[in-house]
């Protein structure tokens, strides 16, 4: 009889470490699995824009002492342009020929490389574009349900909003595919599936998270604050502006931030959108890919190399995402529960 | 202009934006489910519940969602409540805290990332795609969804209540069973609601854990059928037949979910009235 307290108390403590134990094994699972790939590319995979592309490597025979290595590329896709057009300007180079010897006896060797550089500028554009649709959108939805609104309008909106956010991410890809995609390609030309419908639609997505986070944080806002405001004669932009802003402002950054987390890792609406081609977009109607993406096609059927480079991919957003959602957390939405 | 005119219009522009802004998150969710509405009822048939995927049916993508959704619930339910219950009951220091944060992160992790984890546990090790591991890892998604919800609806439970119960003489692990958990029901139960139908939509983590099967099965240790991931490969797909499928899927998928959270939102509603 006595111990059952103890006990309750102890099943209740491991329940609750499991959390810890749990993200603990996410980090070391990933980690381990991407170790091969983190200890052949290093850091460098972070800016390697080759993904899956076999190159030869054609090593210098003669015993000169410095044996000089040329490494050839090969298309194994038909990625054409890939390496040479370049808008952001990285320099990795995967050519290095080297003029001087040209008449040396080699043997060829294929190894086949791998760079996460492009999936982690798709996932960083793609986000980016969300967030610069999504922001003031949301903004406003949550200026409107907490100053404008009627009464009667408030608790409608709310839950219609509220859905939004239920639905599951697969119907937003759909959607976007079939119905939205068609519209934008109108509007801005250039192809259906793009780095420009898959921000939008991720950011049609998160807004009615953003907006319902940033209007309980505006809610938190005193009543009497308002008020005064109201007695002085401000109008209600003024009241938004120069009480609620300030007053929830702390709120306000940590939900955007907390919506920016969300996006990073958002999977099912971007990979419909999104086009799954490695390359750098020039266009922000040009098709390329992102980290969720490059997980979300090709884990099933790969091994090896690729294997741990998806592993270190995977890594590499769950520590981006950690951060971001972290900071969201711990620095500006501390203590709000 | 004087400078009251200036204000009033610029007020007037900017309530006008925020309402615009409204009507265009309303407008979004209206053309979603118009669509839905549209496209998944043309597809929608008798014969998607009595069919098999393989027959051009929906059946056993259906029945094996639900039971991975069901397997993670009743695995995450527990443990999740149980920690809620640690934090807001016994944990009063730092560690409490930590984990209540780190359960907070755990929640936005992305899915994907899950889903690899996931993947490298329960998948790799045991030869193959299995719906253990998919239900595995819908449970890693509920867990802190449960436990966020515990934590807030024991939150709101009066501490007379508590003080009541052992002033009676009632142990804490009593108290709490018996009267805390029972005041905070309803809450408790809606909180479980809208996280099943969080994880019985979700996709990403399920692609490479279940994978998806095309034949009924109830055995949980082979690829198992998952709506979502075939809404996926079948939208994927270019013929019209397959598309209208997906549709239709995604019209069933939708529908469910939408009113799991209706119901829970009605529940919570309805004990507000009282």
């Amino acid at each position: 009889m006595l111990n059952r307290e103890l006990i309750f108390k102890k099943v209740a403590f491991s329940s609750a470490t499991l959390v810890l134990v749990v993200l603990v094994s996410i980090f070391t699972m990933l980690f381990i699995n991407a170790k091969p790939a983190i200890d052949k590319y290093g850091l460098g995979f972070l800016t390697q824009s080759a993904w899956n592309k076999s190159v030869e490597v054609n090593i210098t025979t003669p015993q000169t002492s410095s044996s000089k290595q040329i490494v050839k590329t090969t298309k194994k896709d038909n990625e054409a342009d890939m390496n040479n057009e370049n808008l952001f300007g990285d320099d990795t180079p995967i050519l290095e020929d080297d003029d001087s010897d040209n008449n040396i006896n080699t043997n060829t060797k294929t190894k086949t490389i791998f760079g996460g550089y492009i999936p982690i500028v798709g996932t960083i554009l793609s986000t980016l574009i969300a967030m610069v649709f999504a922001m003031p959108i949301a903004m406003g939805i949550a200026i409107f349900l907490s100053e404008i609104a009627p009464d009667f309008l408030i608790k409608p909106v709310g839950i219609a909003i509220e859905l939004l956010a239920a639905i599951p991410s697969i119907i937003y890809g759909m959607w976007g595919l079939f119905y939205f995609a068609p519209i934008i390609q109108n509007i801005f030309g250039g192809s259906q599936i793009s780095l420009l419908t898959a921000g939008l639609v991720l950011g049609i997505m998160i807004l009615p998270f953003m907006a319902a986070i940033t209007r309980d944080a505006m809610n938190t806002t005193p009543s009497v604050l308002k008020e005064s405001a109201y007695a002085m004669g401000a109008t209600k932009f003024e009241v938004v502006k120069d009480v609620i802003f300030p007053y929830a402002k702390v709120g306000i950054i940590g939900s955007v931030i907390l919506s920016l987390g969300r996006a990073l890792g958002e999977t099912m609406a971007v990979a419909f959108l999104i086009g799954s081609v490695f390359k750098i977009p020039h266009h922000l109607t040009d098709p390329t890919i992102s980290i969720p993406v490059v997980l979300a096609n090709n884990f099933g059927e790969a091994s090896g190399d690729m294997m741990s480079s998806l592993f270190y991919l995977a890594f590499i957003l769950f520590i981006f995402s950690f951060i971001v959602i972290g900071i969201a957390k711990f620095y500006f939405l501390k203590g709000r529960r | 202009m004087t400078i009251e005119k200036k204000r009033l219009i610029i007020n007037k522009i900017i309530l006008a934006l925020s309402t615009l802004s409204a009507l265009l998150g309303l407008i979004f969710l209206f053309w979603i489910l118009a669509t839905l509405f549209l496209k998944g009822l043309n597809a929608l048939d008798w014969s998607l519940f009595t069919k098999d995927l393989v027959d051009g049916g929906l059946r056993n993508l259906i029945f094996g969602q639900f039971v991975m959704a069901l397997i993670a619930t009743i695995i995450g339910v527990p443990l999740g409540m149980l920690a809620g219950i640690y934090l807001r009951e016994y944990g009063y220091g730092k560690y409490a805290n930590i984990i209540r944060d780190l359960s907070d992160i755990m929640m936005s992790a992305p899915s994907i990332v899950i889903g690899a984890f996931v993947f490298a546990v329960f998948v790799a090790p045991f030869g193959g795609i299995n719906g253990w591991a998919g239900a595995i890892a819908l449970a890693i998604m509920l867990i802190p969804i449960v436990i966020s919800t515990t934590d807030n609806m024991l939150s709101l439970v009066p501490k007379e209540l508590r003080e009541a119960g052992i002033a009676l003489g009632g142990s804490k692990h009593k108290v709490i069973l018996d009267i805390i958990l029972k005041a905070a029901k309803v809450g408790l139960m809606t909180g479980i609601l809208l996280a099943f139908a969080r994880v019985i939509g979700e996709t990403a983590p399920l692609l490479f854990t279940s994978g998806t099967n095309s034949f009924w099965t109830t055995n949980l240790s082979n690829a198992f059928p998952s709506l979502t991931v075939s809404i996926y490969n079948l939208a994927n797909f270019p013929t019209d037949k397959a598309r209208d499928l997906a549709w239709g899927a995604s019209f069933i998928l939708t529908f469910i979910v939408l009113i799991i959270n209706l119901t829970g939102r009605f529940i919570i509603r309805k004990r507000k009235s009282k």
